[in-house]
């Protein structure tokens, strides 16, 4: 049977996570050889999820780190941990 | 950054216990990046997710002997961070925008892709263009809060399933199901505003619809 492009749109995120069950998974690549679509589709969506995924895209505040450690710092002068 | 090992966790928690204080320092870096980027997904903020940040990290040292084990060390922070995010924004009195998403949640999964059949790679050099950095910050940001946190801590902070799951409070299907739908609306929204910063080659962009 063949399945549609719906369909691997559906498990297009478990794909790339590596969390179909085989027998999807052999379907799914079978689609993707003749399906120019699907394929665009699949290559993009990973793309986006590396690109997000890059330190570059979300950085912490300049200062953050050494902000909370300082305040830390203070705190446990004046307690002990609990 | 990878994480440390639960036993070296332990380790070091039963250390600061005893007396140790200053090894709470580096227990708790390696949950600061997660810690921030979960708050600033609930507040929106930058200031009061850092101060919360903050909170939460003084709020994980003073409860240090509470934590069991059964879970990651940085699962159960983020716990304790996303009850000090949901306490300030339920003082906001900000609560509909939760409700709404819950709804959008109901909604069923179907949706269309951004289709375009000459999709290129667009390379991690790209990057180096600060352009690119805001618009997939954008796009993120942009996402309904429930999305957004999942993506923040799946995608970005390279959490499990399950350790998404815990530090959230919802179950492991839900995270994997609003996973899916945010990739989808991040795939439909970026890709095609991402063609500009795939390598140049002869011939045009076939963007179609």
């Amino acid at each position: 049977m063949r399945i549609d492009c719906t369909h691997v749109w559906e498990h297009i995120s478990a794909y790339i996570d590596g969390e179909v069950d085989a027998a999807l998974r052999a379907e799914i690549d079978r689609h993707l050889e003749t399906c120019e679509i699907c394929s665009a589709v699949l290559d993009s969506t990973r793309n986006v999820v590396v690109l997000v995924a890059d330190d570059r895209v979300f950085e912490l505040p300049v200062g953050f780190s050494e902000r909370l450690h300082a305040r830390l710092e203070k705190e446990m002068e004046s307690v002990g941990p609990g | 950054m990878k994480p440390p090992t639960p036993e070296f966790e332990i380790e070091r928690i039963r250390r600061i216990l005893a007396g140790e204080k200053h090894l709470f320092h580096e227990l708790i870096r390696p949950c600061e990046r997660s810690v921030y980027f979960l708050l600033i997904s609930l507040l929106r903020n930058e200031a009061e997710a850092e101060d919360a940040a903050q909170e939460t990290a003084i709020k994980v040292y003073r409860n240090l002997k509470n934590f069991r084990g059964d879970a990651q060390f940085r699962t159960w922070v983020l716990s304790i961070a996303r009850n000090e995010g949901l306490g300030r924004l339920r003082k906001a009195a900000s609560r509909r925008e939760d409700s709404l998403d819950a709804e959008i949640d109901e909604q069923t999964g179907d949706y269309t892709p951004a289709i375009l059949t000459s999709w290129r790679e667009v390379p991690h050099e790209a990057l180096e263009r600060k352009e690119l950095g805001a618009l997939l910050r954008q796009a993120v940001e942009g996402l309904p809060e429930i999305y957004r946190n999942v993506v923040l801590l799946r995608d970005i902070e390279e959490m499990n399933v399950r350790e998404t799951a815990t530090a959230l409070g919802v179950t492991e299907g839900a995270v994997k199901v609003r996973l899916h739908r945010a990739r989808a609306m991040l795939q439909k929204e970026l890709a095609p505003r991402l063609g500009g910063f795939a390598p140049k080659r002869k011939g045009l962009f076939g963007w179609a619809r």
